[in-house]
């Protein structure tokens, strides 16, 4: 399904590659380790109550489930300090999980209501969290791309610490944005590790049926930029390792790194994608028994000694009490009231106070 | 009071601010090592260095993107683009994620960008070069749009639109890159959206922004040379926030009312000035609204042609003689 070509990164690798020994894996805590299974489970029941809200009607819109790619951003995100920033397309609610946002504000997005993260403007495909260094959320495939280098230019520019992680799905890679993205990036010396989430389809289209050349990441050396391949993106610990040497080099050289990350999701595009016409059940089912992200590291943290049977139930159980509490906390909040669909739209009308400008700036009344 | 061109005005609005703000970054096609396509950004490099004057690759997606990004994260980034015709390059880098972040992330997220460049034809090259996206523009909430006219009103909206806190599509004129006018000594701003009257009248109101607005003075002086009649010119200097009460006032003193733009006429500025005022000004109107806008065909190339295509001095003339019919 994937092709990929040796990346100058994996030939320094011996064959033996194990990420367990990676020193960013080494140092890694039973609570620290526990934690990261925690939050691949927290996303996983939160997007299946989604789906389930979705089916009930209480969700309108798009829904692009991340069931399947756990692994990805929680392992992205665990190797990242406070410094860094974080910018994705429109499969965004593991995102927002991974970086802290509560499942309240993000399910009462779903639903429409005043409560949701952006009180109900945005919906799933738009998630912010500033405050968090997370800039979204975004809906058109690769348009997050020069935003998210636009984060890393800013960094720089100010002198401060930091990295941008500006992911993107496979199907964005034919963008022109993030070729432009990615010239401007290594021109100038930009941290941002541009992060291709691969799971194989680009909508309804494969990757052979829509990329010339094999790896996607291998673009990158055109631009005589770093590019890695984590070909075992349902491993989490891979995932951490290839995720930490991209981002050191962004922190300790100030240079850019495309990642791509073979992952796969279990659902459709999204949920309105009846999921018939493109792939055959029988790769979904050998990826779940094979790969599923949360059960290969439950398993091995299960051989490590650091997991067990009754943790698992705690776990799983707290995670869909949660992802419940949630629903009932979106199914209660109210909606944004008419006079809220004007607000938020210019800074100046919401800061009246500071306003210098005059004149009339909306023209429906 | 010293005179300076409408090139200068723009130039010392940046370096103002670039002196003020150190979040403020110049970013465009050629406005280092070049000077700027059009000499606007001269010696702001060797000025500023360049950490705040950078030349970008021809790339209008990717830095128009890069400029919006830098923005969210707290700089003050004017972008240009060498001419305002490439927007449509980076459409969806503008008018979604410019105007739509601080709406779709509930107010967390601002987006304190000016791009800027000249809008404008009558310049002999063609229809991919003379695009005038102001009404494209102002169509999307979240977007200011401004338009300077004169030297004046390009340094002190220049500056304004630096100092704003939501994004500023700040459209130029490189026909009017020489002209020449006062400005006072030391600092001013001119706040966006405030109309100036150009020239007082009793007849007959001219509306617009931009060039046109020079023209419609050349038109105004003929009409009172050869008939007696005496024209108002408004320049709107900013279409959105737009400065309804100086339209509707000179609609009140005149009772009749010629709009003037370099827009095709479909959506134009036009368009929605006739709109508001049959909705506020009805009882004051003794003639049907008209405007004059360029021919509705792409900017043609002919130099002689395009100078009646787009708004001159005599179609402006002509048409105004058509309200007061």
């Amino acid at each position: 399904m994937r092709k990929h070509h040796p990346s100058p990164a994996a030939s320094q690798d011996s064959p033996a590659y194990d990420p367990r020994q990676a020193p960013i894996n080494g140092k890694l805590g039973p609570d620290e380790k526990i934690q990261l299974y925690r939050d691949m489970v927290r996303i996983r029941r939160f997007e299946e109550r989604c789906l389930r809200s979705y089916q009930q009607g209480r969700i309108g819109g798009f829904l692009h489930l991340y069931t399947g790619q756990e692994s990805v951003v929680v392992g992205a995100n665990s190797v990242l300090s406070r410094h860094d920033h974080m910018i994705t397309a429109y499969r965004d609610h593991g995102h927002a999980l991974a970086v802290g946002m509560g499942m309240n504000e993000l399910m009462a997005e779903l639903y429409g209501k005043y409560t949701g993260c952006s009180k109900g403007k945005g919906g799933s495909m738009h998630f912010f969290d500033p405050t968090r260094n997370y800039w979204g959320g975004h809906g058109i495939v690769g348009g997050q791309v020069p935003l998210g280098t636009g984060l890393a230019f800013a960094i720089k520019y100010k002198g401060i610490k930091g990295a941008s992680l500006t992911f993107m799905g496979d199907g964005a890679v034919n963008q022109g944005t993030v070729h432009e993205a990615c010239n401007i990036a290594a021109l100038w010396s930009l941290p941002v590790v541009f992060i291709i989430e691969n799971n194989g389809y680009s909508m309804g289209t494969s990757q052979e049926r829509s990329s010339a050349g094999g790896s996607l990441a291998r673009r990158a050396a055109a631009y005589a930029m770093a590019w890695d391949v984590a070909e075992n993106g349902h491993d989490v610990y891979e995932v951490r390792d290839k995720v930490d040497r991209a981002l050191r080099r962004a922190h300790d050289e100030s240079l850019p790194t495309v990642l791509e990350i073979d992952t796969y999701r279990y659902r459709g595009h999204s949920v309105s994608d009846p999921d018939t016409t493109y792939r055959d059940k029988k790769e979904i089912e050998e990826y779940k028994r094979t790969k599923d992200p949360i059960m290969v590291f439950q398993n091995a943290l299960i051989a490590e000694g650091v997991l067990s049977d009754a943790q698992i139930r705690t776990i799983d159980e707290a995670a869909r009490r949660e992802a419940e509490t949630s629903a009932n906390y979106a199914e209660q909040s109210p909606y944004p009231t008419v006079e809220d669909i004007k607000k938020d739209v210019y800074w100046e009308e919401d800061n009246p106070q500071d306003k210098k400008s005059q004149g009339r700036i909306f023209f429906d009344e | 009071m010293p005179v300076i061109t409408y090139r200068e005005a723009l130039n010392q609005a940046m370096a103002e601010e670039l002196e003020r703000d150190p979040s403020v970054v110049l970013m465009g096609e050629e406005v280092g090592q070049f000077h700027g396509a059009y000499k606007v950004s001269e010696g702001l490099l060797a000025r500023f260095g360049p950490k705040r004057v950078i030349d970008t690759p021809i790339s209008e997606a990717g830095f128009i993107g890069l400029g919006i990004g830098a923005a969210m994260l707290g700089l003050r980034p004017v972008m240009e683009l060498m001419f305002w015709s490439f927007y449509s390059v980076a459409f969806d880098q503008i008018f979604n994620n410019a105007a739509n972040i601080r709406y779709m992330s509930g107010g967390l997220i601002n987006c304190p960008i000016v791009i800027r460049g000249p809008a404008n034809g009558g310049t002999n090259v063609g229809a991919t070069h003379s695009h005038t996206p102001e009404a494209i523009a102002a169509y999307h909430p979240g977007i200011k749009v401004v338009v300077p006219s004169t030297a004046y009103d390009a340094k002190g909206l220049l500056k304004s639109a630096i100092r704003d806190n939501d994004p500023v599509m700040f459209m130029e004129n490189t026909i009017l890159y020489n002209d020449k006018g006062e400005i006072p000594e030391g600092e001013y701003l001119v706040p966006l959206g405030q109309a100036a009257l150009r020239r007082e009248g009793r007849d007959i109101s001219i509306i617009g922004h931009g060039r046109p607005i020079q023209m419609a003075l050349k038109a105004a002086a003929m009409l009172e040379e050869k008939h007696n009649i005496k024209a108002e010119v408004l320049d709107l200097r900013s279409i959105r926030p737009l400065d309804e009460e100086a339209i509707l006032a000179t609609v009140r003193k005149t009772n009749r009312v010629l709009i003037v733009e370099e827009n095709k006429p479909f959506c134009g500025i036009g368009a929605q000035l006739t709109y508001l005022i049959q909705d506020k000004g009805f009882d004051h109107l003794d003639a049907p609204v008209k405007r004059l806008t360029s021919m509705d065909a792409p900017a043609i190339y002919s130099k002689p042609l395009e100078e009646q295509q787009i708004p001159n001095p005599q179609r402006i003339f002509d048409a105004a003689l058509a309200v007061l019919k």
